[in-house]
């Protein structure tokens, strides 16, 4: 006998909040609308919670409710699945979106002006995004999870657009958007081709054929690795991975609410689930979990290094998680999906916390991001700086913040990869430092020294208000100890709470696939390793405290020692340029040079006026003739059309 | 007493009929003593006739199928039952708007309600009927109400030519068409459509009486959905009526024709599919590529429509070539989403109606986007389910049509009306371009009443719905396909 | 079956040729004697001082529409009154509900003043 079980109601709550807002949201008062979202979200996140307790036992649950596509072979149901991989998931969407719903009632209430788009939109469109996050992760197959992705790619461009006036908001909209079609068309593709293999797009089946079929092997392209290939592409648009990446940092004018909760803790993870979901598909597929191995290492190097530099708050922090999602790629990529989910799980808490304490910052700072504009913070702002704190420190992957087990799972399991695991091992190891860095390069400046922003700055910068520091606490809290569920075997027997939770749905490919990384060299190798992570991690602190901190003009210093290595990493490789130059280019070139002057100018306007202008004429004096409006000619019209088919069939014959 | 002429449950058959001929009449009777600023309460007396009507249509269908009587004049399937469902909804939704666009015109009287009532009768024995005789005065009876509401509005010329042009033209086919039925009579000694089938097959193949018999009904029938060549009536009389009922006539009247059409082809005249297979090919490539080419330089958003509707007859005509279940199910699915769609669509058209301005102008709807920004999204959905584009209810038609001429390995049609289908994107999105691009050019808002926005609403919502969820709307239409039986 | 149309056939073609005949045989035997007098419409009398094309006032179609519609309603009548031992109590009824729809239409019509000689 199954268990009753009220899945279908997890996502359909937010749903209702944000079609309450949506329509009537306009007449509500603003506590009303606020009520509507937070009690959605509320229940949704408390009937998750309530799920995943009874139901931890009787994994996996499959909630079967209508047939919505029926086409052919194609049967597409609205199934919803509640196994360990979506329990973890829907609970971290939950409790972090509950969280920054919160957060976001202090946050926007104070947003007024020409460019605020409207209280009910936000909550409405925060809602619907939650709705369409549910739905991606709670889906039992291909499709479903298809429309919540394209839910929340939109949700994302509607609320990175929300200060819709502003030019640069709309503009930032739309390049994710676009960047995220790519991807998109990529994922579209993939589908398409496993269901022309599969014939179904439920999870199941697929995975269980594909458990049943040979691994193919590494450095050639069989059927599976082109389908995760394809699939890969999809999930670079989504979690900003090279070369899609270039959305996120601008995704950051964005209200923060939007950027904690889309572009840090959950949307921007659907692509690191998407894998993770698929364990079987890129297990069969060593070159794709290769390639997905590398672009993650490189990823976080790169993106870890363009953090150094920046000077806004926001972007510092987006180019972190451009970098933290490189490592949960890199986990993916050598086959640790339970460290990469981890690592997903940790960086959520830490990651929403360092965006809302932004966002904390910014209030207090009326809108003020360059971090060269604060210092001293940490008087005013106490809570804001303790939370941050603890958050950066997570991050940097101190032992006994959650950061620190996450991180160091996946550059153990990195090393441990029988394909360039060394060097995986090393880049991440690299970032690690950097990560440490440039957080502390932020905490420093932000928060510590001199006040450099003016007096009358300084005057108004003040501590945000209880509803917007409780979740800041909140989150420290998870921060400091989500990584408590997985804890390496070398310090008192490790705890494999995690791991072992996660570990049916990657049960097939531990056994079959690639992935299965003999955990050799024992603990002496890891603990050894563990030290030189948090050594290092240590040293970027200390650089950052030596430089920043200790003697602010040697940053000035150094930056004009190594003037033509900061202009690389501030205009961040001149990415945005080259794509600008190879694909933006050529496009306006085309359109300017060859549609508007050409065809436009010359073909339109020169021949247009004298020549087509003629010949539509013509054509249209032609036609008219056909319709002229006379009753006798219509009927003469309907004879000839018979006398036609007449002859029609006459000569056929 | 009641002999071979009268069964009791003849009355049953046709009770929702009944009804609504009841509250045509009364409506009529009514009218007679209402006070000008009452008239709005014929618009209530008709949609209560609606309700009882599809109340007894409901009772009907989930009594018995395949209700036969009149001495098998009429068959009461669940083909009839799903269209009458059809017709009715989509008559209800057109009374809805009908109330505030006649009071704008000056022409608010309940002869109006009486003669749509009239109407949708007509169509619901078009769809009953199995016997030509039946079929031709039901026929009849939908298309003189037509022509009088066509030229409802008595003062404008343009309303009495429409109506004029209509009437000649209507008149002139249903002559061809009774000709055919002479003919097919004349074949077979009977006009039930079952035993003409059974004749025919007796008969050699190209026979050349059934071939002209053929060729006059495909004439009167074609004329009357607005097939090329002959369609040139339409848009003149589209572009001429009062809006509401050309959205009235460009969904319900055209679904009874197209119904009649499948009874008429896939009951009577299976036979002879060799013979019109081809020639309803070369017309549906015709219509397809005529209306959608037209269409694209047309300035008068109710003309465009006009052009858009025939190109729609083309793809439906590719159900009726393919003839097989996926075909039928897809013209009925089609007409049930050509409803919601296309009267959502009107209806927005009937809105832009303001005092002083006519407002079927496509320039009429610069800058919608700022003065009814709701108006300019609906309108919006409504234009893409018309081309086509998931997720909206017109996809779902399409698929359905174009799925089942590949199915018969009608490649070549498919193909084209993939291409037509890409061409009407063009001009479906030039008036988008229209409405969200242009700056605007007067601030007269629409008008929307409350009968306009509860049309608004359900086309919206299952506009959407059937593209969404499209799976309990298909098994609905498969009702249709007791027409095989 | 065709056969059957045979006879229809010759009653057109008869139909057709009659006047074609007839005409051909007049202007063969007639005498002619071009006059003016003679190509006048009346020989004998005045000539017309209107075109005989001139319109009706609508009122007359009103009364004609009228006048088709109480004379379909004796086509009916006729046969029913002529059959009306074999179609009984049925016959009856039927045609009771055939009347009273026309004088519902005929009530409706009294009422808006089609009646009326304006």
């Amino acid at each position: 006998m199954e268990p009753r079980t009220y899945l279908w109601l997890i996502p359909i709550l937010p749903l209702l909040g944000a079609t309450l807002n949506g329509v009537l949201g306009r007449r509500f008062s603003r506590a009303a609308v606020s009520a509507i979202a937070l009690l959605s979200t509320g229940l949704s996140c408390a009937l998750a919670i309530f799920e995943v307790v009874t139901l931890s036992d009787v994994f996996p649950i499959i909630e079967r409710h209508f047939t919505w596509i029926q086409a052919g072979s194609l049967r597409v149901g609205y199934d919803l699945l509640l196994d360990p991989l979506s329990s973890v998931m829907v609970l971290v969407v939950t409790v972090v979106g509950l969280l920054i719903h919160i957060y976001s009632v202090g946050y926007m209430a104070h947003e007024e002006g020409p460019n605020f788009g409207g209280f009910y939109r936000f909550f409405s469109y925060m809602n619907l995004f939650m709705f369409a996050m549910l739905t991606l992760v709670l889906a039992n197959n291909y499709v479903l999870m298809f429309v919540g992705w394209e839910g929340v790619g939109l949700c994302s461009y509607l609320l990175i657009g929300f200060y819709f006036r502003k030019q640069s908001a709309s503009d930032a909209g739309k390049k994710a958007f676009i960047t995220n079609r790519i991807g998109d068309f990529g994922l579209t593709l993939g589908l398409f081709s496993l269901f022309w293999m599969f014939g179904t797009l439920d999870y199941q089946p697929i995975f269980a054929r594909a458990a049943a079929m040979p691994v193919e092997p590494l450095h050639q392209f069989g059927a599976l690795t082109i389908i995760t290939l394809l699939l890969f592409i999809g999930a670079t648009g989504k979690s900003a991975q090279i070369p899609l990446y270039v959305w996120l940092p601008d995704a950051m004018e964005g209200p923060t609410p939007v950027s904690a909760l889309i572009h840090a803790a959950t949307m921007v993870t659907a692509g690191v689930y998407m894998m993770a979901r698929s364990n079987v598909l890129f297990s069969h597929a060593p070159t794709t979990l290769l390639i997905v191995a590398v672009i993650g290492a490189i990823t976080a190097l790169f993106a870890g290094t363009m953090g150094l530099v920046q000077r806004d708050m926001k972007r510092i922090l987006a180019y972190s998680t451009i970098s933290q999602l490189g490592y949960m790629f890199l986990a993916c990529g050598v086959g640790a999906y339970a460290a990469g989910i981890f690592h997903l799980m940790t960086h959520a808490f830490f990651k929403a916390l360092l965006f809302l304490a932004a966002g904390s910052v910014m209030h207090a700072m009326r809108g003020e991001l360059d971090i060269f504009k604060m210092g001293g913070l940490r008087k005013k702002m106490a809570t804001t700086y303790w939370t941050f704190l603890i958050a950066s420190l997570a991050i940097a992957g101190i032992p006994g913040f959650s950061g620190f087990f996450s991180k160091d799972e996946i550059l153990w399991r990195a090393f441990n990869s029988p394909e360039y695991g060394r060097l995986l091992w090393a880049v991440g190891w690299i970032t690690a430092g950097l990560t440490a860095l440039y957080m502390f390069r932020i905490v420093f400046v932000a928060f510590h020294g001199e006040f450099r922003g003016g007096d009358e700055a300084w005057h108004h910068a003040h501590e945000s208000p209880r509803v917007i520091r409780v979740p800041l606490v909140l989150l420290a809290v998870g921060a400091l100890l989500a990584g408590y569920v997985q804890v390496p075997k070398f310090i008192f027997g490790g705890v494999e709470k995690f791991s072992d939770f996660l570990a049916p749905v990657f049960a097939s490919t531990t056994t079959h696939g690639v992935a299965e990384t003999a955990v050799n060299g024992g603990h002496h190798l890891e603990l050894g390793l563990t030290a030189l992570s948090v050594l290092i991690a240590l040293a970027g602190i200390g650089i950052a405290y030596l430089v920043f901190r200790a003697k602010p003009e040697r940053a000035d210093l150094l930056e004009q020692k190594l003037k033509p290595l900061h202009s690389l990493l501030f205009h961040k490789y001149w990415i945005d340029e080259l794509y600008s130059t190879l694909f933006i280019r050529p496009i306006q070139f085309l359109s300017t040079w060859v549609l508007w002057k050409i065809v436009d100018l010359f073909v339109i306007d020169g021949l247009g006026v004298n020549g087509s202008g003629f010949v539509v004429r013509g054509l249209g004096r032609g036609l008219r003739h056909l319709q002229s409006g006379r009753v006798r000619a219509y009927a003469g019209w309907v004879v000839l059309g018979a006398v036609l088919i007449v002859a029609f069939l006459v000569f056929k014959v | 007493m009641f002999n071979q002429y009268f069964q009791p449950n003849d009355i049953l058959i046709i009770y929702p009929e009944l009804l609504l001929a009841l509250f045509a009449m009364g409506v009529m009777i009514i009218d007679l003593f209402l006070d000008r600023a009452w008239k709005v309460l014929n618009a209530f007396t008709a949609l209560v006739g609606i309700a009882y009507a599809a109340y007894a249509l409901y009772r009907l269908k989930s009594n018995a199928l395949n209700l036969s009587g009149y001495n098998h004049a009429i068959l009461n399937d669940s083909f009839a039952i799903y269209f009458q469902f059809v017709f009715l909804i989509a008559t209800a939704l057109v009374i809805l708007i009908s109330a505030r666009y006649l009071s704008i015109e000056g022409e608010n009287r309940g002869d109006y309600y009486a003669l749509i009532l009239l109407s949708l009768i007509g169509m619901n024995f078009m769809v009953m009927g199995i016997d030509l005789i039946t079929l031709y005065i039901a026929l009849e009876l939908m298309a003189v109400s037509e022509y009088i509401l066509v030229g409802y509005l008595r003062t404008n010329r343009q309303s009495n030519e429409a109506a004029m042009k209509f009437f000649l033209l209507g008149a002139f086919s249903s002559g061809i068409l009774l000709y055919g039925i002479s003919l097919l009579y004349g074949i077979s000694g009977s006009t039930d459509l079952r035993v003409i089938a059974q004749r025919l097959a007796e008969r050699p193949s190209h026979d050349p009486i059934a071939l002209v018999a053929v060729v006059t009904l495909t004439a009167g029938l074609l004329f009357k959905i607005g097939g090329v060549p002959f369609h040139q009536w339409l848009p003149d009389a589209y572009e001429g009526a009062p809006s509401t009922i050309t959205t009235f006539i460009s969904v319900a009247p055209k679904a009874a024709s197209f119904a009649l059409i499948l009874r008429i082809f896939i009951v009577g005249l299976k036979p002879l599919e060799t013979s019109w297979v081809p020639v309803l090919s070369v017309v549906c490539v015709l219509t397809m590529t005529l209306g959608n080419i037209t269409a694209i330089s047309q300035s008068n958003i109710k003309r465009l429509l006009a052009y858009s509707s025939i190109a729609h007859a083309g793809y439906l005509l590719l159900g009726l070539i393919a003839g097989n279940e996926y075909g039928i199910t897809g013209i009925a699915i089609y007409f049930l989403v050509y409803a919601f769609m296309n009267i959502g669509i009107w209806t927005l058209v009937v809105a832009m109606r303001r005092k002083d301005l006519i407002g079927d102008q496509i320039q009429d709807m610069a800058g919608m986007i700022y003065k009814n920004p709701g108006a300019a999204v609906l309108m919006l959905v409504f234009l893409l389910s018309l081309a086509g584009i998931p997720p909206t209810a017109g996809f779902i038609g399409k698929y359905y049509l174009f799925a089942s001429v590949i199915q018969t390995h009608h490649y070549v049609l498919a193909v084209i009306a993939v291409l037509n289908a890409a061409i009407s994107l063009y001009y479906y999105f030039r008036v988008v371009v229209v409405m969200f691009m242009s700056e605007k050019t007067d601030e007269e808002k629409m008008t929307l009443s409350p009968g306009v926005l509860t049309s608004l609403a359900v086309t919206l919502v299952f506009t959407l719905l059937i593209g969404i969820y499209p799976e309990p709307f298909i098994r609905f239409a498969q009702n249709s396909l007791s027409l095989f039986q | 079956m065709p056969r059957n149309y045979i006879p229809i056939l010759i009653f057109i073609t008869l139909a057709f040729l009659f006047p074609i005949v007839t005409l051909a045989i007049l202007r063969w035997v007639r005498p002619s004697v071009p006059h003016k007098a003679k190509l006048s419409p009346y020989e004998c009398g005045v000539d017309p001082v209107y075109q005989p094309r001139e319109r009706y006032t609508v009122r007359y179609y009103i009364v004609a529409i009228l006048f088709v519609v109480f004379d379909v309603e004796t086509v009916f009548l006729f046969p029913w009154a002529i059959r009306y031992d074999v179609l009984g109590l049925f016959g009856l009824m039927e045609m009771l509900v055939f009347l009273g729809i026309l004088i519902v239409g005929f009530v409706w019509l009294w009422k808006q003043g089609a009646l009326e000689w304006v």
